[in-house]
């Protein structure tokens, strides 16, 4: 189906997934992006922008195709400028501030590996644009995938200073990795019209594909804490994401309209 | 004008990142229709974050309406993704003239890039477009736009810009 097909009763569940999915790419990108200029010799501070670039871009495509679902002709921007932190819908792992370069790259870790899975399955989405933005993010995510899968063996395997703050950084955000493959009502709806895959499949696929890589890079897989992080895909944030909008929202709210 | 001498008239508009290409022998261009006095255009981003888009976006609009077309419209399509198998030989040679290691093509089923080592991932030599050397090594996976990576020559000292194969 595409957006002249699309039930109408399924819009409200679309809507909302793709902000999620959209949300997820935005914010972050945005803290990728915090790198440029910082990143720890000049190679890597592209990479970092180059990462952040590609998020960005699928943030765009998917708060697009947001908005069209939507039809009350709110734009990519409208979304990602406008909007105030409780409605945004991004799990808690990617607003939380970018650390040091340990922190970063095992947080991409832990994304790329869930956003790769998840792009691969949602090509076959009954739902044909968003399948087509799926099969053309899978590619670039895979590129973040490599290379965050080659630091977190640089790391863990380096120095017993990089070792440390890999593991430390890996223990710390292990809680905030439940939320990427949580269901409600919202996905129930979308998984049945088979327009969003089924999470429970892919949960065991990342937690396998982490912990091999976590293996190889003598890193200790965390025990499952007794309390998981949730909320974002229902607009409850850390404060840490109401800071980050503040910053990437201020010249569209100072001067509404600003184009360049 | 028929959609084949349109799709002529779009080879004016040169990639901005890398002018010596221009969008049709890129592979960008997907598909040219006319509907009563609409040219609609169909593009393919090379890659989603790419910021060259827009300016594309832009230069095909006016290079069509100084043909006299008033009526443009651009689709950005994401199916099928774009891949650099679709540069044609002529891009790649202009490419490697130019002092960017062209992509070679991709193996028929790529293999999914799954968390090997680099040493393990890694494809094939790149030969050096200024030497022809193949003593060349990676010095970042990402350059200074989506599509390209860093390299190094070890027989000419240079360092050069490859096009990733995607
Ligand atoms: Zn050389």
């Amino acid at each position: 189906m595409n957006l002249e097909t699309l039930d109408d009763a399924l819009r409200p569940a679309l809507f909302e997934y793709l902000l999620r999915l959209g949300d997820d790419a935005l914010i972050l990108g945005h803290r990728l992006s915090e790198w440029c200029g910082h990143g720890p010799y000049l190679e890597e501070d592209i990479a970092l922008a180059n990462l952040a670039l590609d998020c960005l871009g699928h943030a765009e495509a998917l708060l697009t195709l947001a908005g069209e679902v939507e039809g009350q002709g709110r734009t990519a921007d409208d979304l990602a400028f406008l909007r105030d932190a409780y409605d945004f819908r991004n799990v808690q792992l990617v607003e939380l501030p970018r650390g040091d370069f340990a922190f970063t790259i095992v947080r991409q870790f832990l994304y790329a590996t869930y956003a790769c899975l998840l792009y691969k399955a949602l090509q076959q989405s009954a739902f044909e644009p968003l399948a087509g933005i799926a099969a053309k993010a899978h590619k670039e995510m895979q590129y973040h995938l490599r290379h965050s899968s080659e630091w977190m063996r640089c790391l863990g395997d380096g120095t017993e200073e990089s070792h440390r703050r890999a593991q430390s950084a890996l223990d710390e955000l292990w809680m905030y990795t439940g939320e990427l493959f949580e269901v409600d009502d919202t996905l129930r709806t979308l998984t049945e019209a088979r327009i969003a895959p089924d999470m429970a499949t892919l949960q065991p696929k990342w937690r396998e594909q982490v912990e091999t890589v976590l293996r190889e890079a003598t890193l200790t897989v965390p025990e499952d804490p007794p309390y998981m992080a949730t909320g974002g895909r229902h607009g409850h944030h850390t404060e840490h994401l109401g800071h980050l909008l503040a910053e990437m929202q201020f010249l569209q709210r100072a001067y509404p309209g600003a184009q360049w | 004008m028929t959609p084949a001498e349109i799709l002529e008239a779009l080879t004016e508009v040169r990639d901005p990142e890398i002018p010596v290409l221009n969008i049709v022998e890129m592979g960008i261009v997907r598909d040219v229709r006319l509907e009563g006095d609409t040219v609609h255009v169909d593009i393919t981003p090379t890659y989603t974050g790419c910021p060259a888009m827009r300016t594309i976006e832009a230069a095909i609009v006016q290079t069509l309406q100084a043909r006299g077309f008033q009526q443009v419209v651009v689709h950005k399509v994401f199916r099928e993704p774009w891949t650099t198998d679709w540069m044609t030989d002529e891009a790649r040679e202009k490419l490697r003239a130019y002092g960017i290691a062209p992509p070679p093509p991709r193996a028929d089923e790529a293999p999914e890039l799954i968390p090997l080592p680099f040493s393990v991932a890694r494809g094939p030599a790149v030969p050096c477009p200024f030497c022809g050397s193949e003593q060349t090594r990676q010095t970042s996976a990402f350059g200074a736009t989506a599509c390209k990576a860093l390299f190094f020559c070890e027989a000419c000292q240079q360092p050069f810009e490859y096009f990733k194969a995607i």
